[in-house]
């Protein structure tokens, strides 16, 4: 898609959630209107695995066809993923705080989605710390697929283990029964999320595409010989 | 059968070469003690140690960081005596050098556990006897994937500028799910009688396991290419 239309289709679709989320969805019984984060929070989270997966894929994909363009793919997915995974991370607690009265709570969701940052982080300083171009591109890769195929362990490890000891706080309880006005609210949200993660993606890519020409020019012997 | 004859091959020439300097091993052990010693301080209030409570996570946390450190000598010697690329000049499949480094690891590390393990027992007037066949199995399967992430996690980081800080960062949160499942484990057969969801929790570590010695095995190849 072309990039302006996506920027458009992203700011209308942020727009209409927004309404959704302020003005259409109703109030929920005990927590108030600080539940309404909820839309925003949970479309976060369910885009930055979202990422994650696209990183599996391209750095896959990478390893199969060694094409530069690719592995841009990869890292430019996981560096906006952890831009999301970020905000999830701050998002979490400012809902957490009034409804559960802690800011955090060692639950499976909100340790996976802690773990997701670390292996977003972890993937990110890797590539920093490693010279070669080529080199960087195959090895973070091998973390990419290795990451991604931890994430959902982590959560289900997560899951299991807090299942069998008592419930520490109440959970948030809202996978069970979402009244439709609410369901659609949230779908529209996630919507925006998406489409917003691919406006930001196509055009974090398009930046290091950018500066890669930059570098190449600067290497370039002309350049050299002016400064 | 020759790929399993060259990974032996590799992992006894990597004991061979611990054995002669005991590099690796002697860090590990006093490492392992080290940290048992700063956390019988850290946590012992005026009330004895609860072992139940606490026994499984301490013993599980010093295997990992002692782990750490074994794991960092996997490629940091063939670094230094620039004998990787001999290594990888051999008439042999590179999945074999993996194989072998993460069984020498491997051993290693259960090494040192053991060590550890005892030491854990008299320390902390542990009756560990009755439950040492169970232990042995848990340790082993924690220590298989630890070992299997780790080794070509080592191979990444050696590639990066401080690498010594670079694989914590990497290998922490990929073990987590294992870490999870042993001390779960763990704690199932420190209770008398074994808790109830000891097999859940070897199973998870044996599926953990199957993956995560898998996916190294496929990946080493791309880890080693120039």
């Amino acid at each position: 898609m072309n990039r302006n239309w996506l920027a458009l289709s992203t700011f209308v679709a942020m727009m209409v959630s927004i309404y959704l989320i302020f003005m259409y969805a109703p109030t929920e019984a005990t927590m108030g209107d600080v539940q309404r984060i909820f839309y925003i929070h949970v479309s976060l989270a369910w885009t930055s695995f979202l990422a994650i997966f696209i990183v599996f894929i391209y750095s896959i994909r990478f390893l199969a066809s060694r094409d530069r363009q690719l592995d841009i793919k990869a890292f430019c997915a996981a560096e906006v993923g952890a831009v999301f995974s970020t905000t999830v991370l701050i998002s979490g607690p400012i809902w957490a705080k009034p409804v559960w009265g802690i800011w955090w709570t060692w639950d499976a969701r909100l340790t996976s989605a802690f773990l997701l940052w670390l292996i977003y982080m972890g993937y990110l300083v890797l590539r920093r710390l490693i010279e070669s171009p080529e080199q960087r591109a195959r090895l973070s890769a091998v973390f990419g697929i290795l990451g991604a195929v931890d994430a959902p362990i982590v959560y289900m490890s997560n899951r299991w283990w807090r299942t069998q000891h008592p419930a520490p706080v109440m959970g948030g309880g809202e996978s069970s029964g979402l009244d439709p006005q609410m369901r659609l609210t949230l779908y529209v949200t996630f919507a925006a999320c998406v489409l917003l993660f691919f406006y930001l993606w196509k055009l974090r890519c398009e930046l290091e595409r950018t500066q890669e020409v930059v570098e190449s020019l600067q290497r370039a012997p002309q350049f050299k010989e002016v400064s | 059968m020759t790929f399993f004859r060259q990974a032996g091959a590799i992992f006894w020439k990597d004991v061979l070469t611990e054995f002669r300097t005991k590099d690796a091993l002697t860090s590990m052990l006093l490492f392992g003690l080290l940290v048992i010693l700063m956390f019988h301080f850290a946590f012992d209030q005026a009330d004895s140690l609860q072992m139940d409570h606490y026994g499984p996570g301490l013993l599980w946390i010093t295997f990992v960081f002692a782990g750490l450190l074994g794991m960092n000598r996997a490629f940091a010697g063939e670094r230094e005596n620039d004998s990787l690329q001999a290594l990888k000049l051999a008439p042999i499949s590179w999945g074999a050098i993996y194989l072998g480094k993460m069984l020498a690891n491997l051993m290693f590390m259960l090494v040192a556990e053991s060590v550890i393990l005892a030491c854990f027992a008299v320390f902390f007037d542990f009756n560990l006897l009755p439950r040492l066949g169970r232990m042995c199995g848990i340790t082993l399967l924690g220590t298989l994937g630890f070992a299997s992430i780790g080794t070509i996690l080592a191979a990444i980081s050696m590639n990066t500028r401080m690498s010594e800080v670079m694989l914590p960062l990497l290998l922490l949160p990929i073990a987590l799910p294992l870490v999870i499942g042993a001390v779960n484990a763990t704690a199932a057969i420190f209770t008398d009688p074994p808790g109830e969801y000891l097999g859940f929790w070897m199973k998870f570590l044996v599926v953990f396991n199957i993956i995560f010695v898998t996916l190294p095995l496929l990946l080493f190849d791309f880890v080693l290419e120039e």
